[in-house]
């Protein structure tokens, strides 16, 4: 692809699944995934990549998926919060939130499940302030983060127990 | 908050992206990591007609150790420095700079290149660059030039790049035995931009200390000693922005001076 292009045909695989689609280069990633696929778990935030309600995964790391273009992900293996819940590699925390209450309005959530995710396959028993730290680029308005941090903690503790036993 | 309209290139080679930037001149801009443009688009301050993605041009990433330098590729993201051996070995003040720049999914997709082309004065990595006395190798029509890192940072949001050229990757010189470097920041929050920041090395011959967040670019102030730039940092004449006073910045600068210089003597 080299000559400059306003609408450009992407191949890029979502949860598992290959999906073919024309977009305007200055579609997002984020609204990619709420308009164009109807996966709205994805929430935009901010917009300019402060918030990280928007974050996803691009071939394993998580990104801001309001500061990445549709396009760049072509040919790219994409996941939202809809195939981790789906394939449940995040059931325990899903659960874990559930039980302390670590959301309300519930609109950071699935950018919070994102990244919590990212640090427990990465650590395997990070500390209370590292989570805090690992989570700073996501705002969440309700809770003051004690709950959050509470359920990360008690997932990353049960999953080290387990892996030592 | 959307980006405006553009047209989108994905060239596959240095010489493909240059041929690019000289055929849309100031139409054009490079995304990199995006993590500074795509915001500065959605805000609209900034509306290219055209985005050069250099994101698949493979020979513009990666870190090189030589006898001579160590190179980091422009398209290097921030998150490999973060988790490099090499870097933690031979450039550990960069390593010491990296959790403080914004948070883990910003690094992800940032890259080092991205950074110094910017030129952001409240930057971790221009400054890491002026302390450490880095060359950036610029890939234009003619060929390659290289900038020492002194010359390069010219002002808020301006570089020694020219129109049409790329930044390719910056040389490091290689530590020497006995080398020893610092690095501070304070910020609001873990992640912000700092309010002021400094990046310190100390060799045999000098001691340089990058202060970022004091003015329109890094500014360097270097010494025979620790004491000797210490000396010199009420020199420093910052402005006021939204988070502090020039004259609290000052005294913020000292402050962090005097605890991350502190550090170079041992």
């Amino acid at each position: 692809m080299n000559a400059p292009l306003e609408t450009v045909e992407i191949e890029v695989t979502v949860n598992g699944e290959r999906v073919k689609r024309s977009v305007p280069a200055r579609l997002n990633l984020a609204d990619f995934f709420r308009t164009e696929l109807e996966l709205t778990g994805t929430h935009v935030g901010c917009e300019h990549g402060v918030c990280g309600a928007c974050t996803v995964r691009v071939d394993g790391e998580i990104v801001r998926g309001c500061l990445m273009f549709a396009v760049q992900a072509d040919g790219c293996k994409v996941d939202t919060v809809e195939g981790l819940s789906d394939s449940r590699e995040i059931e325990e925390l899903q659960s874990a939130f559930v039980l302390t209450n670590a959301l309300q309005c519930g609109f950071c959530t699935p950018g919070v499940l994102m990244a919590a995710q990212a640090l427990l396959r990465d650590e395997t028993n990070p500390s209370r302030e590292r989570i805090r730290e690992y989570l700073s680029g996501n705002y969440c308005r309700c809770t003051g983060y004690q709950a959050i941090v509470d359920a990360i903690e008690a997932v990353a503790k049960a999953r080290a127990a387990r892996s030592t036993r | 908050m959307k980006a405006p309209r553009f047209a989108y290139a994905r060239p596959a080679s240095i010489a493909e992206a240059l041929a690019l930037l000289q055929e849309h001149g100031d139409d054009a801009r490079v995304l990199a990591g995006g993590q500074s443009l795509v915001p500065m688009m959605n805000f609209r301050v900034a509306a290219p007609k055209v985005l050069v993605d250099i994101n698949r041009i493979e020979s513009l990433a990666g870190i090189k150790v030589t006898k001579s330098f160590v190179r980091i590729g422009a398209l290097t993201r921030q998150v490999e420095l973060e988790r490099s051996a090499n870097v933690a070995k031979h450039l550990p003040l960069v390593a010491a700079a990296m959790p403080h720049i914004a948070h883990p999914a910003i690094r992800n997709r940032g890259t080092f290149g991205g950074s110094c082309a910017l030129g952001d004065p409240a930057a971790e990595l221009p400054a890491c660059a002026l302390a450490l006395g880095a060359t950036f190798v610029v890939a234009g029509k003619k060929g390659e030039r290289r900038v020492a890192a002194e010359d390069f940072f010219k002002g808020l949001y301006a570089t020694a790049l020219k129109p049409g050229e790329l930044l390719v990757a910056a040389e490091f010189p290689p530590p020497k035995p006995g080398d020893t470097s610092a690095f501070g920041e304070l910020a609001r929050r873990h992640g912000d931009y700092a309010m002021v920041g400094v990046a310190a090395h100390r060799s045999r011959k000098s001691v340089r200390a990058a202060f970022f967040g004091v003015g329109d670019r890094p500014e360097l102030l270097e010494g025979d000693t620790v004491e000797g730039v210490l000396s010199k940092v009420s020199d420093l004449d910052p402005r006021a922005d939204l988070h502090a006073s020039a004259a609290m910045k000052l005294h913020l600068a000292k402050v962090l001076a005097g605890r991350v210089l502190g550090e170079l003597a041992a």
